[in-house]
């Protein structure tokens, strides 16, 4: 699947999009913890960001099965 | 209407937008760059979105907001890329029958966008730059 990184996320990894394959029922948190091997930078992030599967926020126990992209997201600042 | 774009924002764009005969009230939010922020020269904002899903969370918000105010009309235009002290960042044009409905769906839009829709600003001052997480209290 695509992941995407943005804002400092994309900083800390070095990049603003990945390509993982994960084992069939992995779940958003499985993914997070292979990102942290894959792009350590990641682990100087202070808070757990937010996800978005498929354009829509879940939670970190989502299973990604079906999901085509997932992104993570800091605290938004838009406005 | 719901655009994000690099182009400096037409706000009478967004006023003909949501015109109706039927509404006896229209109410333009604009968000502007500031300068100074906490006491520091800002040379510019630099706005990011994960467009498509900013859309999506635009879209969702706006049939929120019109369910709840049932005779408003939405118009919302975001800038993308740099954007200098003093131009407008985001415009909000909503358009209802009163001016209570008009107030609380344009408030209702601009509190939710910055909670929710991802887009990220970073302040590029003289000496660095960073950017902004999460939405700030002392702007509100």
């Amino acid at each position: 699947m695509d992941v995407l990184f943005f804002a400092s996320l994309a900083d800390r990894a070095g990049r603003k999009a990945a390509r993982v394959d994960l084992p069939s029922g992995a779940d958003v948190e499985a993914l997070w913890q292979r990102l942290l091997v894959e792009y350590p930078g990641l682990r100087l992030v202070g808070q757990r960001p937010m996800v978005a599967c498929d354009l829509q926020y879940a939670a970190w126990d989502r299973r990604l099965d079906d999901v085509r992209e997932v992104a993570f997201v800091p605290p938004v600042s838009g406005g | 209407m719901i655009r994000l774009q690099a182009e400096s924002i037409d706000v009478a764009e967004l006023i003909d937008a949501v015109r109706d005969p039927a509404a006896g009230a229209a109410v333009q939010f604009l968000g502007t760059v500031r300068s100074p922020d906490l006491g520091r020269r800002v040379v510019r904002l630099e706005y990011e979105a994960y467009e498509p899903m900013a859309i999506a969370e635009l879209e969702r918000l706006v049939q929120a907001t019109t369910q709840r105010h049932v005779t408003a009309r939405v118009a919302v235009v975001h800038r993308l890329g740099p954007v200098i002290p003093g131009e407008i960042s985001v415009a909000i044009a909503v358009s209802a029958a009163h001016r209570a409905e008009a107030f609380a769906a344009c408030q209702l839009i601009i509190d939710e966008l910055k909670l929710r829709v991802p887009i990220w600003k970073r302040e590029v001052f003289e000496d660095g730059a960073n950017w902004v997480e999460g939405s700030s209290t002392r702007e509100a």
